[in-house]
């Protein structure tokens, strides 16, 4: 007899997780299956966590053989034990996803390992590894599959030579070279963690910009301070060929406009190009459910596909690939069957960039602005002239904020600077509630933080910033 | 505990309006739900349900003053007989929401639809709670220009004012003392004393002022003109007699001319589109839908409420349709979308006596049809005979800009045609 659940969730990503715990919490009964033998999906696994650990470690790493002496700590001359620093990420990794397995017994979450296939609306299958398929009931369904890296059809991932994000997040050495294929979020963060540890790294990117979608003046800026740290960088570029052998691997790339090529040779590659939804073995295809030209679930403004009881939410459907976004749409489905009404703002869902320094915006783009012909006014500072960054001697980067010309709503927000995931959060608060740039620069701020900056950078809005 | 009643929501694009008539005074119990007040807006008079029961304590908007959506209107005492007390905001947004007003996006309630949508501009502040705390920049404003925030709406978060809201209702009031309806008119020449003492000087209603621009506003954008044709109406009139008490036996209303005059029109507005067209910018809007709004004269001033789809009424639903308008026109208790989306008016003089006239367009419409009084007169026959016939004169004003001559004649022609002998409709001619 197959066990009979009010909801059952695929995946345990962010956006699984956190909805079958908002689900619970509003009475359902919830199981969720996850094809991982450990929860917290691509997230908690091989993505945000470990790579947030290994930046860590690897800017503590750079603060030490660089910055210390200038500060007066001398003697270091640190070296990096690559296991050691594994082992941390591993045990940080491992208590995060024990973490999610506690909350989902705490709140009576069922889980079941294997690979989750909707048979119809109303039913799944979880089919473990080993052992005998198991079936499962629900009233309703989320599937929450979340992503995978996308790949570059003429060079094939191997995780040894050719890595996906995975696999550079692996490394059990610092490899001599790295040449990254992608200066997205995800290229330019771990191009960053083994820069840091000694290796060269090189960017190849097709724009003639890094980091598409993020505002351009913080695009520029970032861009300079990772040449500074020795990032090397071929904007405008494409890979046409890739030779891999089992030492190294040779790069033909030209300008994305056509023109004379080079070659770029390196000992590893990582191919961070993108990332694509994940939607194998769910059976989409047998139930009548199609994807869209990108791989996506195409779902109405309550996260329900076109059949009724079947839900998606987080990267598998369109929108920011991000895990906080995956979250807020994880909370909107438990609370719309939970019989609440259930809404994501996607307006207001802030993006960080965990490089040094490290940017973070919120709301419009001055390209967005500028292209809606929204009239609006810039404020800006820099950390230059903010306090705290000089006693921390973390300079670099600002703070920009953008206004309406006529009412003075904070349509938008970009930091670059130490601490800007953190900061772009009172920004985003004040966004929520309509708030105005004069709003920001009239509420007192503690001196003396970073987030001073923030508030000169409102000042600035109506041209008045103090330190500045 | 004190609860604040305020101008609700009146409709898109209704911002103000002019306080009617108080039903109670200072001091008279209400019930919850019962009326208190009249509002006179550009298009309908709403009444303002009292949001609980209790006591009117006072009134701070006395009749013929403008006020604006989310003013203060008075304040009242919660009695004894408790309504929801403790959800006024709600009530009063439900009572409201009850009334004849096309309510903007109202926020939804608890178990309403998915993807509730923030709350919409123009909502008033929650009665009988002091105001969500105002933020800095809306203190500041406050203070510096000496803004009374009760007269505010907040378009934020729970009600909330905002920085925008304060700015616009500042400049609101520098724009309201010189911004007039009617445009700006020389001073009037100085009236010797003795005839100024018999002067009565009345205010303009609401309505009258709006009726008094959109003439304007027609006049002075299309390039209107009329073109005149003639029916003999006889055959209709025998129609009529033929049949009237069957008709009404069957469809239990009187069988009159404008059901007929509207076939005929939609007849013929489907063979000339332009008429039944608007321009929008460069772009001219052909309209597949026949909703023809009837002009109905009323104590306050004209008003033209639409019978929507009009081609596919039958004579009965047709009749029985302007006979509901035309009562519910004079008892003031027509609803403001049911005078929106017109794609064509008739409008009728005869009835006071008017033999021919040259009516003004109906914005954004292109043309508009004028019936008149039905007279006996000397007609020469198709056989050289001379005959008495019921004849009307028919006018259509038409928008040149997008009409041509030959059409807005071929149409007026048709409806003559039509209404000169029934029988087409049968045959679909």
């Amino acid at each position: 007899m197959a066990e009979q659940f009010d909801l059952v969730v695929i995946g345990s990503g962010p956006g699984g997780y956190v909805c079958a715990i908002r689900a619970a919490q509003l009475g359902l009964k919830v199981a969720v299956v996850e094809k991982r033998s450990s929860f917290g999906g691509t997230c908690l696994n091989i993505g945000c966590i470990p790579s947030k650990a290994l930046l860590h470690v690897s800017e503590r790493f750079a603060e030490a053989a660089h910055g210390f002496a200038a500060m007066g700590i001398c003697g270091c001359k640190p070296k990096i034990d690559v296991a050691a620093m594994q082992a941390y990420k591993d045990k940080v990794v491992e208590a995060n996803t024990r973490g999610i397995a506690f909350l989902f017994k705490k709140n009576k979450i069922a889980s079941f390992i294997g690979t989750g296939r909707i048979v119809e609306a109303g039913r799944v299958q979880v089919m473990p590894s080993d052992g005998a398929p198991v079936e499962l009931e629900a009233q309703a369904i989320v599937i929450a599959t979340g992503s995978d890296s996308a790949a570059l059809p003429f060079l094939e991932v191997d995780e040894k030579t050719i890595l996906s994000s995975t696999g550079a997040l692996a490394l059990g050495t610092v490899p001599k070279s790295l040449v990254v294929i992608g200066a997205g979020v995800i290229g330019l963060e771990l191009g960053s963690v083994w820069r840091r540890l000694g290796a060269e790294v090189t960017v190849i990117e097709y724009l003639d910009r890094i980091l598409p979608g993020m505002d351009g003046e913080i695009a520029k800026v970032l861009h300079r301070e990772l040449k500074k740290q020795g990032m090397a960088f071929h904007l405008g570029t494409k890979v046409t060929q890739a030779k891999t052998t089992q030492r190294s691997v040779t790069l033909s790339v030209e300008p994305a406009g056509g023109g004379k090529g080079q070659t770029i040779k390196a000992q590893k590659a990582l191919v961070a190009i993108g990332r694509v939804p994940y939607t194998q073995g769910l059976g989409l295809a047998d139930i009548g459910l199609e994807t869209d030209e990108r791989g996506r679930i195409p779902v109405d403004e309550s996260f329900e596909t076109k059949i009724a009881g079947i839900y998606a939410i987080g990267d598998v459907i369109a929108g920011p690939m991000l895990a906080h976004k995956a979250e807020e749409e994880g909370v909107a489905v438990a609370e719309i069957l939970g019989g609440l009404p259930g809404e994501v703002n996607h307006d207001i869902i802030p993006a960080v960039v965990y490089t040094t320094p490290e940017a973070a915006s919120v709301g419009k783009t001055e390209e967005e602005l500028k292209a809606a012909g929204v009239d609006h006014v810039v404020g800006k500072f820099n950390f230059m002239a903010n306090g705290r960054a000089k006693a921390m001697n973390e300079t670099a980067g600002l703070v920009k904020i953008l206004a309406d010309a006529k009412t003075d709503r904070v349509l938008g927000a970009h930091i670059l600077g130490p601490m800007a995931g953190e900061m772009i959060h009172e920004i985003a608060v004040l966004m929520e509630f309509g708030g105005s740039a004069e709003d920001l620069a009239r509420t007192c701020h503690a001196h003396p933080t970073l987030s001073e900056a923030v508030r000169e950078a409102a000042l600035a809005v109506a041209g008045r910033a103090i330190h500045s | 505990m004190a609860i604040e009643i305020r101008v609700p929501a009146l409709g898109e694009s209704v911002t103000e309006a002019t306080i009617g008539q108080w039903f109670k005074k200072p001091g008279d119990a209400v019930s919850a739900d019962e009326p208190l007040v009249e509002l006179e807006t550009d298009k309908v008079t709403i009444e303002v349900p009292a949001p609980a029961s209790g006591k009117l304590t006072e009134i701070a908007a006395k009749t013929g003053e403008t006020v604006e959506v989310g003013a203060l209107l008075g304040k009242m005492e919660e009695g004894p007989a408790c309504a929801p007390g403790s959800q006024e905001g709600k009530a009063e947004r439900e009572a409201v929401t009850a009334r004849e007003t096309e309510p903007a996006a109202e926020p939804s309630q608890a178990k309403a639809a998915p993807a509730a949508p923030p709350p919409a501009a123009g909502h008033p502040a929650p009665a009988g709670k002091t105001h969500p705390a105002l933020s800095p920049a809306v203190r500041r404003l406050v203070a510096e220009k000496n803004v009374d925030v009760s007269q505010i709406a907040g378009s934020g978060k729970g009600g909330r004012i905002l920085k925008e809201d304060v700015l616009a209702h500042i400049a609101r009031q520098a724009a309201a003392p010189r911004a007039q309806p009617i445009q700006a008119v020389p001073a009037r020449a100085p009236v010797p004393p003795e005839d100024a003492a018999r002067e009565e000087r009345v205010k303009m209603s609401r309505l009258r002022l709006t009726i008094a621009r959109r003439l304007k506003e027609a006049q002075n954008t299309a390039a209107m003109l009329t073109t005149f044709n003639e029916v003999d109406m006889s055959e209709v009139m025998s129609l009529r007699a033929a049949y009237k008490d069957l008709f009404i036996k069957k469809h239990g209303v009187k069988l009159g001319f404008m059901s007929f005059f509207i076939r005929a029109v939609t007849h013929a507005l489907k063979e000339i589109p332009a008429v039944n067209a608007e321009i929008d910018g460069e772009e001219i809007v052909y309209k597949n839908y026949y909703h023809i709004g009837v002009a109905v004269g009323t104590e306050k001033g004209l008003v033209v409420p639409v019978v929507r789809e009009a081609d596919s009424l039958s004579l009965a639903e047709i009749e029985k349709a302007i006979a509901d308008f035309a009562a519910r026109a004079r008892a003031g208790k027509l609803k403001l979308e049911e005078m929106q989306g017109g794609t064509f008016t008739i409008t009728n003089g005869g009835i006071y006596g008017s033999l021919m006239s040259t009516p003004i367009l109906n914005l954004p419409q292109s043309g508009i049809l004028g019936m008149h009084k039905i007279m006996q007169r000397a007609m020469v026959m198709p056989d050289g005979s001379i005959q008495a016939r019921p004849m009307m004169y028919l006018a259509l004003t038409y928008d040149h800009r997008i009409v041509d001559g030959k059409e807005a004649v071929t149409f007026l022609v048709r409806v003559k045609e039509f209404l000169e002998d029934p029988k087409r409709l049968i045959l679909d001619l």
